[in-house]
């Protein structure tokens, strides 16, 4: 016999809403229409509360908690859109723009960049930090892709995605702080990595032009996510 | 007609000249805006000196010499709202693309690698580079600002009648940075 | 071994140690060692050798004596003298001294509030046992708790009278000890872990390498405590790599423990089994946070994870986990030994206990101090630091290092603990305290931090990663003279969302010593911005007038 689903109630933004038991408040959040901006996050991939972008408050927790990781419980109150967190947000995304080289006018992705979407859509008309423009190298030694350091992130959806789902982890993190950056393999040219298998996961989930496919000019690059949901359902049965 | 016209400036710092495209592209719609406004400086008019008493001047362009700095300040204190028109005044944009660079590698780099005549950096009658490339707002005070390379002429006639009915527009409605 | 032939050995040691007229006890920590005492050491040795008194003086090396800015130390029982600045040449004096009247130009005087003021109960054994000798450590007393909790009480016996002693975790949070202990113990689990965090590093602070240096089994027996208690068999030591003789002091003691089977399978005869393995890190500050630790000892990048879930449900590889700091484990056998409530007796309503802490900066006597709970800033930086040297003006005492705070003068009747330093902007921390007087410029200060923090970040989250970076550039401009009321503002914006949004307690601290530099001397920063001035003359700011057309 199969254990029953044990359900929750909760309230969000005011909204009385169930959920499931281990479900998250972003999930449930969006099941209800109810949009929480994300980045780090990508239904499919492992949610790791990087980006800080779906902070939310729940009323007895005095600390903000990421909605991508945290489960909803019994007669929660949430709030998602108070004007704290919209500040946040912002300045989370301004933090984003002024640490590396973001020119969208001349970016691949221009038009199709969930960092330009969501500047957009959370009112983000210029950015009140100094720009630290590091120098950064772009990586086209792939026969198919490019990575364009200037453009990236580092949400780790092309090392999760990678690891999770393509099982070569040919992505990682290097450096720390400031200077983290996304290496292939043991921080050498991607071309020359012998376990990617070339299979452009990394390249379509990531959000921003930082990795793209190679002959793309400015704008061209649209990115396609289509196999991750049937992924993750063939992974799930698996399981 | 008793209304007073508002007086209106756009000036080019460091930037192609492509906002002052788009602004061209509001087509019959700058009859219109003629009744309302007073265009007092613009390289689209021929006005030598920057006038005192502007109601709205949009800036395009990053601020990328001394001649930009001494202009935007000059202009900062003339001006009630400056709009910062355009990518390269909001946000550095193409311009700034030089700033992972010391100014002496992109000169190298532009006069003597890829020069084909003169070898020598131009040095008379054109003014010094800054060591970086800087926003406008990085410099003086913006009151509005209006992303997109360009900002489509859609955009740019919302924020000029949003201004004309003194309203401050919220531009992130119509336009975003690289639009 | 039974628990009857460890009575034995103590004996044995004790009547052994008798034998001797007097011992002279030579600081081997590392503050010592910098300044020589190995040779010291072995030039008493010899000068013991050729006066022939071999049988009757015993040299051994010992644990800190807390006076490290005046070593090397020496302490000589029974006669309860302590030298100090000894160099090797002074050692046929000192010998000479045994007999005849001690060196007078050496003495430290024993009155010195420096050593009345204090209390020990982590360092009891410090400056009297030779960390290298597990006998030494038994001879005093040493693993009687471990053999008490074993044979006289039940796992929930031992969390009872740890949580009736009111001890708090003593890495910086404070969080009560039994509770997190009665949490593990009741969490299931195919297996659990006791971690022991030692990754300290906070600037300035060594109270935990120290304690490890001076007398590592007091550690080893308190985590086998804490196993016996929550259902542990396997346990980790956290050290960083850049603490070698903790290490080493570390690898002979868990070795000796094991030859004695006080640790390993059945543990003095009993059914319960504990080991030990240490873990080197690579000298990440982030991996002090726990579930940064947990991930480097897992083999993966030191980078911590949201909590919940915490690691008393989902810690080491998935399993429930224990983890506690050195000198939390530290308090653990005398706790069990004297009973949870004379613990509780001392200290204050909510903070119990001592607390160690790495006395350093601007007072005539720096080095490791252990207090009770509840002793007023005044009478540690006053009466045991010896006051401000150089007839200077006391400004600040910064606690709690890169995470902690700026308290000013105002504030020096405080009492030490946990909410009292909360409450004026800064946190107990692990022990770090430093002294500032009118010579420290606290922009500066606050600058040092924000560095440290910054290039300490993991990386992981963004308002840490870029926020900290941010903060140290405003930093920059301040103290360089090139800020603006505009970047004030900015500054105290940015430090709300570093605190407020950061991932881990590393972000969410960060801003800290900016924050209460900006509460207490805020007028100092104005100073950089609107004067172009440094008041106490350290930034080096080019007026105006000075910088070439």
């Amino acid at each position: 016999m199969r254990a029953p689903v044990k359900i929750k109630t909760l309230t969000i933004d005011g909204k009385e809403v169930s959920a499931r038991e281990g479900e998250t408040i972003l999930q449930v959040a969006r099941e209800n229409g109810i949009d929480i901006p994300t980045l780090c996050y990508l239904e499919g991939l492992e949610p790791i509360g990087a980006c800080r972008l779906c902070l939310v408050e729940v009323k007895g927790i005095n600390r903000l908690v990421p909605a991508c990781v945290t489960q909803v419980e019994e007669g929660m109150e949430v709030v998602t859109n108070s004007e704290r967190l919209i500040k946040y947000r912002q300045m989370i995304l301004e933090l984003l723009f002024s640490e590396r080289n973001h020119t969208c006018s001349v970016c691949v992705v221009n038009g199709h960049c969930e960092l330009q979407r969501l500047a957009q859509r959370l009112g983000v008309t210029h950015i009140r930090f100094p720009y630290r423009y590091p120098n950064l190298p772009i990586d086209a030694s792939h026969e198919r892709f490019v990575i364009d350091h200037n453009r990236c992130v580092l949400c780790t959806r092309c090392v999760r995605v990678c690891d999770e789902i393509e099982g070569a982890h040919v992505w990682d993190v290097m450096g720390r702080g400031i200077n983290s950056r996304i290496i292939a393999d043991l921080n050498q040219p991607w071309g020359t990595s012998e376990v990617c298998t070339s299979c452009g996961k990394c390249v379509h989930v990531c959000p921003t032009g930082a990795l793209s496919e190679k002959g793309k000019a400015v704008a061209e690059m649209e990115k396609r996510r289509q196999f991750l949901p049937y992924l993750t359902v063939m992974r799930g049965g698996r399981q | 007609m008793s209304q007073q016209k508002i007086k209106l400036a756009t000036v080019w710092l460091d930037g192609c000249s492509g906002c002052h495209m788009s602004f061209l592209d509001l087509d019959e719609r700058l009859l219109e805006l003629a009744e309302k406004v007073e265009v007092v400086y613009s390289p689209l008019v021929d006005a030598k000196e920057f006038p005192e008493g502007v109601d709205v001047t949009l800036v395009e362009g990053a601020v990328s010499t001394e001649e930009d700095l001494h202009k935007i300040q000059i202009i900062r204190q003339r001006t009630k709202i400056l709009v910062a028109f355009g990518d390269c005044a909001v946000t550095g944009n193409v311009p700034a693309m030089r700033n992972r660079f010391h100014i002496r590698e992109v000169m190298q780099r532009v006069y003597e690698e890829n020069a084909t005549q003169s070898h020598n950096p131009p040095t008379d009658g054109v003014p010094a580079l800054l060591p970086r490339v800087r926003p406008v707002h990085e410099v003086v005070k913006v009151d509005v600002f209006l992303p997109g390379c360009p900002p489509r002429a859609d955009a740019i006639y919302f924020v000029l009648t949003e201004l004309l009915e003194g309203r401050i527009p919220d531009t992130s409605a119509v336009t975003r940075f690289g639009a | 071994m039974t628990v009857d032939e460890l009575q034995q050995l103590a004996l044995k040691e004790q009547e052994a140690k008798q034998r001797y007229r007097c011992r002279i006890n030579v600081c081997v920590a590392t503050g010592c060692i910098m300044c020589g005492s190995e040779r010291v050491k072995e030039a008493i040795e010899e000068a013991v050798k050729a006066r022939g008194l071999e049988k009757e003086v015993l040299v051994q090396g010992v644990g800190c004596l807390g006076l490290c800015s005046a070593g090397p130390m020496i302490y000589v029982e029974p006669d309860g003298i302590i030298y100090h600045k000894v160099t090797p040449e002074d050692a046929p004096a000192i010998v000479q001294g045994l007999v005849s009247t001690p060196v007078e130009r050496l003495i430290c005087p024993p009155d010195l509030p420096f050593f009345k003021r204090q209390m020990k109960i982590v360092m009891e054994n410090s400056g009297t046992i030779d960390p290298e000798r597990i006998e030494d450590y038994i001879a005093v007393g040493g693993y009687q708790a471990l053999i008490k909790a074993l044979t006289e009480m039940s796992p929930s016996e031992v969390i009872e009278e740890v949580t009736k002693s009111g001890l708090r975790g003593r890495g910086g949070a404070g969080y009560p000890t039994g509770l997190k202990w009665s949490t593990v113990a009741k969490a299931n689990g195919a297996r659990k872990f006791v971690i022991c965090n030692a990754d300290e590093g906070d600037p300035g602070a060594y109270m935990d390498r120290t304690i490890l240096e001076s007398d590592p089994h007091r550690v080893l027996e308190g985590m086998a405590i804490a196993a016996y208690a929550v259902g542990a068999q396997q346990g980790f030591i956290y050290v960083r790599a850049e603490y070698p003789l903790a290490i080493k002091r570390l690898r002979t003691a868990i070795r000796q423990a094991e030859r004695l089977n006080l640790l390993g399978n059945n543990i003095l005869g009993t059914t319960f089994s504990f080991s030990v393995e240490l873990r080197i890190g690579a000298g990440a500050f982030v991996c002090g946070e726990e579930t940064a630790l947990m991930a480097s000892i897992e083999g993966k990048r030191g980078t911590p994870r949201p909590r919940p879930p915490y690691p008393a449900e989902y810690g080491l590889w998935g399993y429930p986990t224990l983890i506690n700091n050195v000198e939390t484990f530290a308090n653990i056998p005398p706790i069990i030994r004297n009973g949870g409530e004379w613990f509780a007796k001392i200290g204050t309503e909510r903070s119990k206990g001592t607390k160690v802490f790495a006395l350093a900066g601007r007072v005539v006597n720096t080095g490791l101090i252990e207090v009770p709970m509840g002793i007023t800033l005044r009478e540690i930086v006053f009466d045991i630091g010896g006051g401000i040297p150089e007839g200077k003006r006391f400004k600040a005492v910064q606690t709690g290092g890169p995470s902690g705070g700026c308290i000013p003068e105002q504030f020096l009747d405080l009492p030490v603990d946990y909410e009292s330093l909360t409450k004026v902007g800064s946190i107990m921390g692990s022990g770090g305290m430093i002294v500032m007087d009118e010579t420290s410029c606290m922009v500066d200060v606050a600058k040092f931090f924000v560095e440290f923090c910054m290039s300490e970040s993991c990386g992981k989250c963004v308002p840490c990663r870029v926020g900290t970076a941010h903060l140290y550039e405003l930093l920059r401009r301040i103290t360089a003279g090139e800020g603006t009321m505009r970047d004030l503002e900015l500054l105290e914006e940015l430090c709300d969302l570093v605190k407020s949004a950061s991932l881990c307690g590393l972000g969410q601290t960060a801003p800290n010593p900016v924050l209460s530099t900006l509460r207490y001397f805020r007028h100092e920063y104005e100073a950089h911005i609107l004067d172009k001035t440094c008041p106490a003359g350290v930034c080096a700011i080019r007026r105006a007038e000075e910088v070439p057309a």
